[in-house]
């Protein structure tokens, strides 16, 4: 590990932002695009959310649907989300329906241990169940009270903020319980299974 | 060129590599060519990540796609300069031949050629680095055919590598001014995009959100199917435009 010679950093370790995970910056009021695949195009009125795999009652939901569910107070998310390319996007909100609604309707069978989310686009990432439940992950289609743009995966794309973003799929589609792990794009791509922001768990072998 | 588990697992070290040459692209970017001990071999299209470290431990990394062959004896780095930006600031304006500057990689088997396969690659202003890399590469295992290439800048002046790209018979779109001999279209719109569509190859999409965002949806239309698409874009989100979306 080599100091790098003139190197002081511009924001130094004593003010730097709590909420900043090791090795990020704060990007501000901006939200960079990272997207491997080309931006989907989808109608919001034809969308629709299946889980399925090791549930009791694999359910399919449209938007619609869904935005009944929530009732009035849909759930919302304000905090913080990481992108391992080292950007985090502080105090953001989402509005939408916590996962943990969804998987209680589905009714995941007692040897489920991990899910992965797919795409409209088949873009997949895989998380252990624990990490998707107990009000750690919404499914959202309002980014600070306005629809979800298509490039930041709207209509309609799911959030699980304590993980790095990719492990939270644009234009979700489909959810699927599985008793073993099955790693998806990023993670047969070079990066880390599971992306604890907090652990800098970036690439495959951190 | 396969990639084993090993070396997997060799890129995700962190190395010192060594500077061993500083270029400036104007007031626009610093290329720098850096030895790495050990090196695992990229493929073109892959990137890697370069730390600085302050005495205190604060560290600041940012990647970098390679735009050097994978036979170079170096990695080479195209560094754009971001206005306030804490690393490419310090690339471009501190660092030395002879500094050391901590690294990883290669990293991305997505944004990645085979060299063998054919590929189309349309790069938008710094979006053209990965694509250099394809272009060398396809030049060293003399195979330059398999590789055609669109790329899109303000002014020539802007256009990294541009002498490069051109020799190459890359398609140079220049927004803001006409090429260099009064040649090529003055962005890369729908119809020109159409033009080089070609299903039977990958293609390599990278620059802005704006421009990767109107290329993927050209590509598309002109029947470039969705599987064979890669992007790789940077920045923040452009506004969807994309009637008038070029870089």
């Amino acid at each position: 590990m080599a100091i790098t010679r003139g190197f002081t950093g511009r924001r130094r370790q004593a003010e730097r932002d709590p909420r900043l995970p090791p090795g990020q910056y704060d990007v501000g009021k901006s939200w960079p695009v990272l997207t491997a695949e080309p931006t989907a195009r989808i109608d919001a009125d034809r969308w629709s959310l299946s889980i399925g795999g090791l549930v009791a009652n694999p359910t399919t939901w449209s938007l619609r649907d869904l935005k009944k569910l929530a009732g009035g107070d849909s759930d919302t998310y304000r905090g913080d989300i990481h992108c391992v390319t080292t950007w985090s996007k502080l105090d953001t909100s989402f509005t939408g329906i916590s996962l943990d609604t969804l998987l209680e309707a589905a009714g995941p069978l007692p040897e489920a241990t991990h899910v992965v989310e797919e795409s409209t686009t088949r873009y997949r990432t895989n998380l252990p169940l624990e990490d998707v439940t107990g009000g750690t992950a919404w499914i959202v289609w309002e980014h600070e009270g306005k629809p979800l743009t298509r490039e930041h995966g709207g209509p309609v794309r799911m959030i699980v903020p304590h993980l790095y973003f990719w492990k939270s799929a644009k234009w979700i589609s489909r959810i699927t319980l599985l008793d073993h792990d099955e790693p998806g794009f990023w993670e047969l791509n070079g990066y880390h299974d599971r992306g604890d922001p907090w652990l800098e768990q970036r690439f495959d072998g951190d | 060129m396969t990639e084993t588990g090993q070396d997997r697992r060799l890129a995700a070290v962190w190395r010192d590599a060594t500077v061993v040459d500083v270029r400036h692209h104007g007031d626009l970017a610093v290329i720098l060519r850096l030895e790495v001990p050990d090196r695992v071999v990229h493929r073109p299209g892959q990137h890697y990540v370069i730390r600085l470290r302050a005495e205190d431990g604060y560290t600041a990394s940012r990647s970098y796609s390679a735009v050097s062959a994978p036979s170079d004896d170096h990695v080479e780095i195209y560094v754009e300069r971001v206005p306030d930006g804490e690393v490419s600031g310090f690339l471009a304006e501190v660092v030395e031949p002879g500094d050391e500057l901590e690294c990883r990689g290669p990293i991305g088997r997505w944004f990645a050629w085979d060299g063998h396969t054919p590929a189309l690659g349309i790069g938008g202003g710094s979006g053209v680095a990965p694509l250099v890399s394809m272009l060398r590469h396809a030049r060293d295992v003399g195979r330059p055919e398999l590789l055609s290439l669109a790329v899109s800048a303000r002014t020539a002046a802007d256009l990294p590598y541009r002498e490069e790209l051109e020799a190459a018979g890359a398609l140079v779109a220049l927004t803001r001014e006409r090429g260099a001999r009064g040649l090529g279209p003055s962005r890369l719109d729908g119809a020109v995009v159409g033009a080089i569509t070609d299903p039977g190859a990958t293609a390599f999409v990278c620059g802005s959100a704006r421009f990767t965002l109107a290329m993927e949806s050209y590509l598309l239309s002109a029947g470039q199917p969705e599987g064979s698409i890669r992007v790789e874009r940077f920045g923040p989100s452009g506004e969807i435009e994309e009637e008038e979306a070029s870089e």
